[in-house]
């Protein structure tokens, strides 16, 4: 199904998504990939705020390349998500309504996701030259000195997406392989 | 005869190779994409497919990187022995080249300085570089900046002998599998078997490098690809990973000699952008 929604996203939006919906997301996402979560974690150790509120935000795991003048970003596709996993059910518990991503999520994460009513996205690993025209605005707004790294805020406008973990706990990779699979046996493994 | 080369030469030609490896996909790569796109089965497979081809094109036309990750870059250095380097030194002028590409040409600076500290060297530097000496008084530069969303995924295998071909249709399919959507498919699977540790990893790097439709001239590796790439094809993972017929796009094996112990596999895979700019000097 097809879907249009806003960020940031409260739970009653989240839980009107499933595994395998195409969403287009318009409105204000956050940029984190490793060093900026290991930052974050090391503040929340510390007792420290972290550079913004979780509350209802989605996160994008995306170190842009550089802007060329009169652009707000460069290429601007998703990493692998699983490298945040060690970080991101903290990071649920607070209130992180999404991430944005590619690739497979620990059970940790996932168990996260249920309990919190959130939903976990992927992008299109390697089209980050199309995803970039969906990004209107880029500003950094904490860890400047982690260049790429920094936590960027960006105006987004029907930046699509695909819905692989939602609030059910349904994971799109694991049912859709399946649907298309037509090894033999004794070949699964 | 010795034929001098100017190392200015070389760094002028590596910065532009960076760029244009960035930004346009050789055309072998292109043509598999478009066959992609047309035969894959699933509508969302499709559709994502649809967007990659949409990727390309504006990648090269408003010169935004087909990827954010620009990736380390990997050169290949096939140096002729009768070549002599003059005005520099010929790692520095590669590094410098590297250097020069990255920062003119708006890609992302990804190389970490120590791999546990983790200092930025904010111009990608240094790059890896592989050297091969070769007969003739040319270079030839193979420029692939390698993205880590696949090279996570590469896996080496130490089989025994006795594993056989089986142990490696069984090595290929397993890294294959384990990377799935993390690595980025449809993916370019590059194999290396035989040689050493070290040596079947390079094999299957440069496998990489080799044109997508292009077979071994070996007729058993020849047909190993073609029904390697059938069975990851019959894995269901598929574009972005969302399921799919669509899982490889190519599976490129070189081999080597090797010890009468041993078995070693390398699986180095890549994602659909599979990038490398080559010239000769």
């Amino acid at each position: 199904m097809e879907q249009h929604i806003k960020a940031p996203m409260d739970r009653e939006t989240a839980s009107g998504l499933r595994a395998g919906d195409y969403v287009y997301i318009t409105g204000t996402i956050y940029t984190a990939r490793d060093a900026a979560h290991k930052r974050m974690q090391e503040a929340l150790e510390r007792g420290e705020g972290l550079p913004l509120a979780m509350q209802g935000n989605i996160l994008y795991y995306m170190g842009p390349s550089p802007a060329r003048e009169g652009r707000p970003i460069g290429s601007a596709g998703p990493t692998t998500a699983s490298r945040m996993d060690k970080y991101t059910p903290a990071l649920l518990d607070m209130g992180m309504a999404g991430m944005i991503g590619k690739g497979r999520r620990s059970v940790a994460v996932k168990e996260a996701v249920v309990r919190n009513g959130a939903v976990y996205f992927a992008a299109v690993g390697g089209a980050g030259a199309l995803l970039s025209k969906s990004i209107k605005k880029s500003e950094v707004i904490a860890y400047d000195d982690l260049g790429t790294e920094a936590i960027r805020r960006l105006e987004v406008e029907n930046f699509p997406v695909i819905v692989v973990i939602d609030a059910r706990g349904n994971d799109l990779y694991e049912t859709a392989a399946v649907q298309y699979c037509s090894l033999q046996e004794g070949e699964e493994s | 005869m010795v034929r001098n080369i100017d190392v200015a030469d070389i760094t002028q030609s590596i910065k532009e190779m960076c760029i244009e490896a960035n930004h346009f996909l050789a055309g072998d790569m292109a043509e598999a994409m478009e066959e992609a796109a047309r035969t894959e089965k699933a509508p969302l497979g499709r559709q994502i497919l649809c967007q990659l081809q949409e990727n390309l094109k504006i990648a090269g036309e408003d010169m935004i990187p087909i990827c954010q990750d620009t990736g380390m870059a990997v050169i290949l250095m096939e140096i002729g022995q009768d070549v002599h380097f003059e005005g520099g030194l010929l790692e520095e002028a590669v590094n410098e080249g590297v250097r020069q590409g990255y920062t003119e040409g708006y890609l992302r600076k990804s190389v970490v300085k120590d791999p546990i500290l983790r200092e930025n060297t904010k111009d990608n530097t240094p790059a890896v570089i592989h050297y091969e000496m070769v007969p003739g008084d040319q270079v030839k530069i193979t420029v692939a900046p390698k993205g880590f969303g696949s090279e996570n995924m590469s896996r080496v295998f130490m089989l025994k002998p006795a594993d056989g071909i089986e142990g490696v249709r069984k090595a290929i399919l397993t890294a294959v599998k384990d990377a799935g959507p993390n690595a980025c498919p449809p993916m370019v699977v590059g194999v290396g078997i035989g040689g050493t540790f070290e040596k079947c990893a390079l094999l299957a790097k440069k496998a990489l490098t080799r044109p997508v439709n292009q077979r071994s001239e070996i007729p058993y590796v020849k047909e190993l690809e073609e029904e390697m790439l059938q069975k990851i094809n019959q894995t269901g993972i598929g574009p972005g990973g969302v399921g799919g017929t669509t899982t490889a796009l190519a599976v490129n094996i070189n081999t080597y000699p090797t010890h009468i112990a041993g078995l070693p596999v390398a699986v180095n895979i890549c994602c659909h952008v599979n990038r490398h700019a080559v010239r000769v000097l």
